[in-house]
């Protein structure tokens, strides 16, 4: 905290936080990544951070977009977010039938930005979100456990239609909840994941667009199931929103 | 100016293409047995020109239907927009999965075009999809055949041109990470790019695609089934379905055609991992081109659909009756739902086909979607209320798809091949564990029925869950005679937790 004056300053003149959000310290370390830090076999190295322990709520949302008026559906720019940010929701001011403990959906990256700067803090990068979600409620990194796969990709076999789960889910190893099977979660350099590191090799940027290209980075059966995290990611603009795309944030140790 | 442009460029074009075909050529053609023709060099597709007239909105279908044909002598810009939906689907009587489609059913909705014409394809992804898609068309010429040109989030719609420069009938697929599981969850279907003349006329034209499914429940599992990766890359399909549902081209929804009519099917396999022995019993084949291509062969009995590859089939009806669309890797057909009718009316042609028609006796009620029994006693057994009468009349429908090719629909079995059901004094000497675990662990050795020695194997039903074995077995002790009594899904759970009979009981 004491290293982030011009956080709180920014902080002070956005209203504050507008909750007491919980955050759970992570140690990082070396980290195996699905991509590669050097595009071939690199692992990831990740300093310690804290993560919010839970997605950000309808409520949390609501209360923030309260506290910041631009960022309500009916008054923000439209070069921030796209004509579906908050169209769930029965008024730009008012839940409706959206549940005040489902993950927020239908905001953009920006507006996650936004939210996450009221809370003194930042979109976790892909490599800690990633490193984040492969623990299991025992172990950091349960990734070879099947059940750990058997999760994610039950999550992929649901159908949209059905509404959002609400939080609450078991807590991890870290005490973070929920980072699998509720929602897509935004990550701060989610445009960077296949097309901006040059580390890559030139036809990094297709690899997953192609029919059968994408196999070369799928030795491991269980990178399967965060590929298609990555896809999705990958598919997106900034201001887009869909239907299962929430966050939560992170901050530095 | 443009025009001059493109000239050169095609000229430029032209003279790349032949000096790469020449490649081969000079590096010992001579050891190549080729004949006289496949020593021509690869010739460019011709170009047609530019698009002419007002553009054109594809007619899109969903299968089996096929568009109309497209009529039109000279290159048009056609539209194309298809709706990429993920939606859950009944894939067998009371079994769900959820799919992704394109256009809202498996296959995908059919597109027709005309060699020379140019597409301008929109992609759209529906909002409450939760995944991004994207196409690629085999029959675009391109990287990634619009793959990289159509990668859309959900609630985007995405647009890339192409020119159908060389004709046949082409598979589209899904081709976004993971490629396999887009694929396995339904995402495929048929682009058919006409020969400028078109297609010679015939009677009935019907869209077929056979694909493969894995879900994490055995066959027909009752309730919703998740896709199971772990088969998929094993290839170890749960399902393998013509049309993406079973029964989608039986009962109700057999294709029909009359005597004395042409029959022109496209067949496309979308895999994912399997290729298909396309066959219909009881029809030969007169025309095949084979994987789409321009010559075609003549009387053909069984056609190979590679995994991302499509045929044309044809031929000609002249005795009426039930022909059925097996992929002839045949347990895929009788154990994995491969199956389709195609039901031909009209007068007997005693100088072509007389007598029984075997196939559909054979396959008879197995092929039928009239289940309904079946689904009436789960929903009574997980109400609580299911009676003895439930469980047989279920039991019957279940018999006849598993049991009678063995034992007969009367029950009386083949004297000294299978052994007899009805009246059987077998039967009334086994006890209650043992009759259970005959169909979860099958019988093998000798035994004897009613007199007659039997000294075969019978495979284990595993495919059945307990409720059905429960349903059969209360079926057979009630039929022919039999000494009555009831089975309850609860003893087979029992004898299935058991380890198998190490040999044959008999003494």
């Amino acid at each position: 905290m004491r290293a982030w004056p011009s956080m709180l300053m920014l902080g002070a003149l956005l209203a504050g936080p507008v909750a007491a959000a919980e955050y759970a310290p992570l140690p990082g370390g070396t980290f195996t990544s699905v991509l590669p830090a050097d595009g071939k076999a690199a692992p990831a190295k990740i300093a310690p951070f804290h993560m919010r322990t839970e997605p950000v709520t309808n409520a949390e949302f609501l209360a923030f977009v309260k506290a910041h008026p631009q960022w309500r559906r009916d008054q923000v720019a439209p070069v921030f977010a796209d004509r579906r940010y908050l169209t769930h929701w029965a008024a730009p001011d008012a839940l409706g039938d959206a549940l005040p403990q489902q993950p927020v959906t239908r905001v953009s990256w920006f507006a996650a930005q936004a939210y996450c700067e009221s809370e003194h803090a930042r979109l976790p990068s892909w490599y800690e979100w990633e490193y984040a979600a492969a623990a299991d409620a025992t172990r950091s990194d349960a990734r070879k456990d099947p059940a750990w796969r058997e999760r994610v990709l039950q999550w992929y076999s649901r159908p949209s239609s059905q509404s959002l789960p609400t939080i609450g889910g078991a807590a991890d190893v870290h005490g973070v909840r929920d980072l699998n099977g509720v929602v897509w979660e935004w990550v701060d350099d989610f445009n960077a994941l296949l097309v901006g590191s040059d580390s890559r090799d030139q036809d990094g940027a297709d690899k997953m667009k192609f029919c059968g290209a994408g196999a070369v980075s799928m030795q491991e059966k269980e990178n399967y199931a965060t590929l298609m995290r990555i896809a999705m990611l990958s598919a997106l603009k900034a201001v887009d929103t869909t239907n299962n795309m929430g966050f939560r944030c992170a901050k530095p140790d | 100016m443009t025009r001059k442009l493109s000239l050169i460029l095609a000229a430029a074009g032209l003279m790349a293409l032949a000096a790469c075909s020449e490649k081969p050529a000079s590096g010992g053609a001579s050891e190549v047995p080729f004949g006289s023709a496949a020593a021509a060099a690869v010739t460019p597709p011709e170009s047609f020109g530019p698009p002419q007239g007002e553009p054109i909105h594809a007619v899109l279908t969903s299968p089996p239907h096929v568009p109309p044909p497209v009529n039109r002598n000279y290159p048009a810009k056609v539209i194309v927009e298809l709706e990429v939906i993920e939606k859950e689907m009944p894939i067998s009587e009371g079994v769900s999965y959820t799919y992704w489609t394109f256009g809202g059913t498996v296959p995908g909705s059919f597109i027709r075009v005309r060699q020379g014409d140019t597409v301008e394809f929109h992609l759209k992804n529906a909002p409450d999809s939760k995944m991004p898609h994207n196409i690629d068309l085999h029959g675009v010429t391109g990287p990634g055949g619009g793959a990289a040109s159509s990668f859309t989030a959900p609630g985007h719609a995405s647009q890339f041109t192409f020119k159908a420069l060389n004709a046949g009938i082409y598979v589209y697929h899904c081709a976004t990470a993971p490629v396999g599981m887009h694929i396995a969850n339904g995402m495929y279907g048929l682009i058919l790019v006409e020969p400028p003349e078109g297609l010679p006329k015939v009677d009935h034209e019907y869209y077929v695609m056979q694909g493969d499914f894995y879900t994490t429940g055995k066959y027909r599992e009752k309730g919703h089934q998740p896709f199971d990766m772990d088969k998929a890359i094993d290839e170890h399909p749960t399902y393998v379905l013509f049309n993406g549902h079973e029964g989608a081209l039986t009962g109700d929804n057999a294709l029909t055609a009359k005597t004395n009519e042409t029959v022109r099917l496209f067949v496309g396999n979308g895999g994912p991992n399997l290729i298909s022995s396309f066959h219909v019993i009881g029809e030969i084949f007169d025309r095949v081109q084979p994987e789409g291509g321009t010559h075609p062969q003549s009387n053909v009995q069984t056609t190979l659909i590679p995994a991302g590859g499509a045929a044309i089939v044809e031929f000609h009806t002249d005795v009426p009756g039930s022909y059925v669309l097996v992929d002839h890797s045949i347990f895929r057909a009788f154990n994995k739902g491969a199956l389709g009718i195609l039901k031909v009316d009209g007068p007997e042609n005693k100088l072509v086909y007389s007598g029984k028609e075997v196939d559909s006796v054979y396959l008879g009620d197995r092929a039928e979607p009239n289940l309904h029994a079946v689904t009436a006693a789960a929903k009574a057994n997980a109400a609580g209320t299911l009676t003895k009468e439930d469980q047989i009349k279920a039991g019957q429908q279940l018999f006849t798809g598993t049991c009678s090719v063995c034992h007969q629909a009367d029950g009386k079995g083949m004297t000294n091949v299978f052994p007899p059901l009805a009246k059987s004094d077998y039967l009334v000497k086994q006890d209650r564990e043992h009759l259970i675990s005959i169909p979860l662990h099958g019988l093998h050795g000798k035994i004897t029925v009613n007199g007659v020695d039997y000294d075969s194997v019978m495979p284990p039903m595993s495919q059945l869950n307990d409720d059905e074995v429960a349903n059969i077995l209360t079926y057979v002790l009630n039929s022919w005679d039999n000494a009555g009594g009831q089975i309850t899904k609860e003893e087979v759970a029992k004898v299935r937790a058991q380890p198998a009979p190490a040999a044959a009981p008999e003494h």
